[in-house]
């Protein structure tokens, strides 16, 4: 029997510019097929490249390109418009972007149906609700006739796996299929896809993120600059990595390690950038510099009812700790966040900045109290100006700050850059000409301007390559360590928090959960809700042998 | 389960009736006052610039009228009154819907612009309709697909650039006085209304397919697009059938650009190709100084552009379901 897909030494350039350079693999029907590789490596236009649909300007060569046999090198668009959606389904990363926010979801399913079968009006509609009822959507009626931004992320991430198994393909690629999603809903769209690869048909699966593929693969294809760097079956590659990058991409799984370790292979930036250190070797127990009291927080919802965002909320932040904040959207984490930074006013209870309630301060003296409190957000694009420089984004932050104009202020820039580990030669630079990590590092310079005591990390990492955010988490607990900045760590990420904070605590509804020491609230979860976050960490066990972490729960 | 997300919907519509109902509301406060704002400048304006109306509505061919008639005619038209007396007796008026008297014609304002107002609105429906179909075939045909973008951008910025009147004597020269094939002027029959449209849609057009354009290309670049073509759509239908709702929201929201285009190009065109309609008696009520006519067709393009814009928001909530729920 002849292999669902087979590719030999495919070749995608754009203008001239090699994406993908040689890559081959073969998919078995039955058979799931992981590629994993950071932004850029050229994953997601070989997946496209599957479909005949490379991008705009593409030029593609292939060896061999076959699907169930056949040779799809010379097929002309009409012949892939037969095979695309009808034999070969296709999720995208984000559902929210994915489906057309002007049409009701059931219509965006259907699409596929009215394309290449003859059924009617009514046995469409009928086979949607049947689709929507087989991905696991409750009340398929009602959530077919829903525009995409009614339904919540797990279920429009659903909702597009509907459309792209509505005829039954026999293969289903998945670009970062999860990768918009919180932890448990993940976990649930994950098992999805594994239930639909049956016999007779083939998944292709692609992510940045090796612990979340585990789950789902037989086999992992790593791919680095456009070329295949390691491949076999999952067990092997998470047991046995052969190829360096692979080793790196594994190590970076921040989930895995509790703070303290070193998730990546890059070097410490030089201790010679001259900061002075206020208290290098002070207790670890420090002052507290930000607490908060009962706080409570409602919003008027769109019916004018008023829903509470945050309800009897209270900690206490310590100079030179982490405490992490765990929650899925809607939590309350964010509010919460904008309390304590008094941007929001609570309706209950207090916040205390270095002892000092947000309340009891006139406006002046919040502005210079503000500057204590620094936030770095999740994309730091969007909290750019697109046309400042480096230079200006910092420089405006020093300004602030009370840097005058001029040479100090140019210096203390530099100095800040170097912080983050980025050079002089960054000053000119503007935003959409910064990789991720870069932006983040910038957005961390600029939060550091302020000289502050507290940074809040809104889901500084969640936007970013595991590799790269292994370098983001690494930098920062090196600055808590040389600067003893206190950080609240707020991510829906329970791996990333384990290995970022101190203390945790698990929020939900508005409410703390639990709280407590990063390693008790991990090891030993008191509360069902902590103990399904935990079980919802992509890891990186095995079949065979599951490696020892400090999370085997 | 992951159930949220579905509250918006789950209400009813009957707060997203509320929603609309305040939205219009709202506007329909604000558009009382735009034709306030318009009403008064443009009185203001009239009575501060130079010239007797009173002499250019007795001044016929020749005539000499003597002070007493002048006086006369300025007590028949209450330009004997102060100036704040003057201007509140129009506004009085123009709360009864009265627009007034044309000095000029004798007849009341708003008869004198119903009776014109047909075939000025022919002729800008007609070019409206001309220049967003020129503009949609031009955008949907050419965004992404080199060559002809360059080719097509490369026109519009031309034609765009040129007055509305050196199109319209090129189209004369061409299709009347060279091919002979379609009239100079008038306003008879379809055949008439042919060139006039042309030449108001054409600078129109040109616009509304670079603003389109560029919409649509930004729209293709969307996942959406990419999900619908890896359902196995055909390129035409994606753009056609998904991509341009998307564009149209621009020109929706270039509606009102495209009235005052119309308006302001339809006193060339009606002058040029020597048609009747509202632009040639704006053209005469302004040069003969004929207050209450300008006047009255300075509130009437007023009320004009406020019910456009007031439909403008309604349509909005029609192509983009969001913006009700959101």
């Amino acid at each position: 029997m002849t292999s669902l897909l087979e590719v030999a030494g495919l070749k995608v350039a754009f203008n001239g510019t090699s994406v993908v350079d040689g890559v081959s693999f073969t998919l078995e029907r039955g058979e799931c097929l992981a590629l994993v590789g950071e932004s850029g490596s050229g994953k997601s236009v070989t997946t496209r490249t599957l479909v005949g649909l490379p991008g705009y300007g593409a030029r593609v060569h292939a060896d061999r390109l076959r699907f169930d046999g056949t040779d799809v090198t010379g097929f002309t668009d009409r012949t892939w418009r037969r095979v695309r959606g009808a034999r070969i389904g296709f999720v995208l990363q984000d559902a929210m972007a994915s489906l057309d926010p002007l049409r009701p979801v059931g219509r965006e399913i259907a699409d596929p149906l009215a394309l290449h079968t003859t059924m009617n009006r009514a046995a469409r509609a009928a086979r949607v609700r049947e689709l929507l009822d087989s991905v696991g959507v409750p009340e398929p009626e009602v959530r077919a006739a829903q525009y995409p931004h009614q339904l919540s992320g797990g279920l429009r991430q659903r909702a597009l796996i509907a459309s792209a198994i509505a005829c039954e393909p026999e293969l289903l690629l998945a670009d970062e299929p999860t990768t918009a999603l919180d932890a448990t809903v993940a976990l649930q769209v994950l098992d999805l896809l594994g239930s639909l690869k049956g016999n007779h048909s083939g998944l292709l699966v692609v992510s940045h993120d090796l612990a979340v593929v585990a789950r789902l693969a037989d086999r992992v294809a790593v791919m680095k600059s456009g070329r295949i760097v390691e491949t076999g079956t999952t067990d092997a590659v998470l047991q046995d990595p052969q190829h360096p990058y692979t080793k790196a991409l594994l190590a970076a799984v921040p989930s895995a390690h509790a703070k303290g370790t070193r998730l990546s292979a890059v070097e410490r930036p030089a201790a010679s950038a001259s900061v002075q250190d206020p208290n290098p070797a002070s207790e670890p127990d420090g002052k507290p510099v930000l607490a908060a009291v009962g706080l409570r927080k409602s919003f008027p919802g769109p019916d004018g009812v008023a829903r509470v965002a945050v309800k009897d909320v209270s900690l206490t932040l310590r100079a030179g700790e982490t405490l992490g904040i765990v929650g899925e959207s809607g939590s309350g984490k964010s509010t919460t966040a904008r309390l304590l930074l008094g941007m929001e006013t609570p309706d209950a209870g207090e916040v205390l900045v270095d002892g000092t309630a947000w309340t009891a301060l006139t406006p002046e003296q919040r502005r210079a109290h503000r500057r204590r409190l620094q936030i770095v957000y999740q994309d730091p694009l969007s909290s750019f100006d697109p046309r400042y420089t480096v230079d200006r984004v910092i420089g405006e932050a020093l300004g602030v700050a009370g840097y005058p104009r001029g040479a100090r202020r140019r210096d203390r820039t530099v100095e800040l850059l170097e912080m983050v580990a980025l050079d002089a030669g960054y000053l000119r630079r503007r935003p959409l000409e910064l990789s991720g990590g870069q932006r983040q590092r910038v957005a961390i310079a600029r939060a550091l301007a302020a000289e502050p005591e507290v940074i809040v990390c809104d889901e500084p990492v969640s936007a970013l390559d595991v590799s790269v955010q292994a370098q983001i988490l690494d930098l920062l607990a090196d600055l808590q360590e040389r600067l003893r900045v206190a950080y609240l760590f707020i991510s829906h990420d329970l791996g990333v928090v384990y290995h970022a904070s101190d203390r945790v605590m698990v929020m939900r509804d508005g409410t703390v959960l639990e709280s407590g020491d990063v390693r008790n609230v991990f090891t030993d979860p008191q509360h069902d809700y902590t103990r399904e976050l935990l079980a919802a960490i992509p890891r990186l066990t095995t079949r065979a042998a599951p490696p020892p972490t400090p999370l085997g729960v | 389960m992951t159930a949220g997300g579905a509250t918006a919907t789950g209400l009813g519509g009957h707060p997203a009736a509320v929603a609309i109902a305040k939205r219009i509301g709202v506007r329909l406060i604000a558009g009382v006052g735009v034709l306030w704002g318009a009403a008064t400048l443009s009185f203001i304006a009239l009575h501060v610039t130079a010239g007797d109306a009173a002499l250019s509505t007795v001044a016929g061919q020749g005539a000499n009228p003597t002070k007493e008639v002048l006086d006369q005619v300025r007590r028949d038209l209450g330009l004997d009154q102060p100036l704040y007396r003057q201007y509140l007796d129009y506004l009085g008026r123009l709360l009864h819907g009265d627009l007034g008297r044309s000095y000029q014609q004798r007849i009341s304002v708003s008869q004198a612009i119903g009776e014109q107002l047909g075939q000025t609105v022919q002729l800008a429906v007609a070019a409206a309709a001309v220049a967003v179909l020129l503009a949609i075939a031009a955008a949907v045909l050419t965004a992404r697909r080199r060559p002809w973008r360059s080719i097509a951008s490369g026109v519009e910025l031309t034609l765009s650039a040129t007055p509305t009147f050196v199109i319209g004597i090129v189209l004369l020269i061409v299709f009347s006085f060279t091919l002979k094939v379609l009239p100079v002027s008038g306003n008879d029959g379809p055949r008439a209304l042919i060139l006039p449209t042309l030449t108001l849609a054409l600078p129109i057009g040109a616009v509304l397919a670079q603003v389109l354009r560029a919409e649509l290309e930004e729209v293709l670049e969307q996942p959406f697009i990419l999900t619908a073509r890896t359902r196995g759509m055909r390129d035409t239908s994606v753009r056609v059938r998904r991509a341009l709702r998307h564009a149209l929201v621009q020109i929706v929201t270039m509606s009102g650009f495209v009235v005052g285009g119309l308006l302001g190009g339809a006193v060339i065109t009606e002058t040029l190709f020597v048609r009747q309609g509202v632009g040639q008696l704006m053209l005469s009520a302004v040069t003969t100084k004929d207050i209450p006519m300008v006047l009255g067709l300075v509130v009437f393009a007023a009320f004009v552009y406020v019910m456009v814009n007031l439909l403008v928001d309604i349509a909005y909530t029609l192509i983009d379901p969001r913006l009700v729920t959101r």
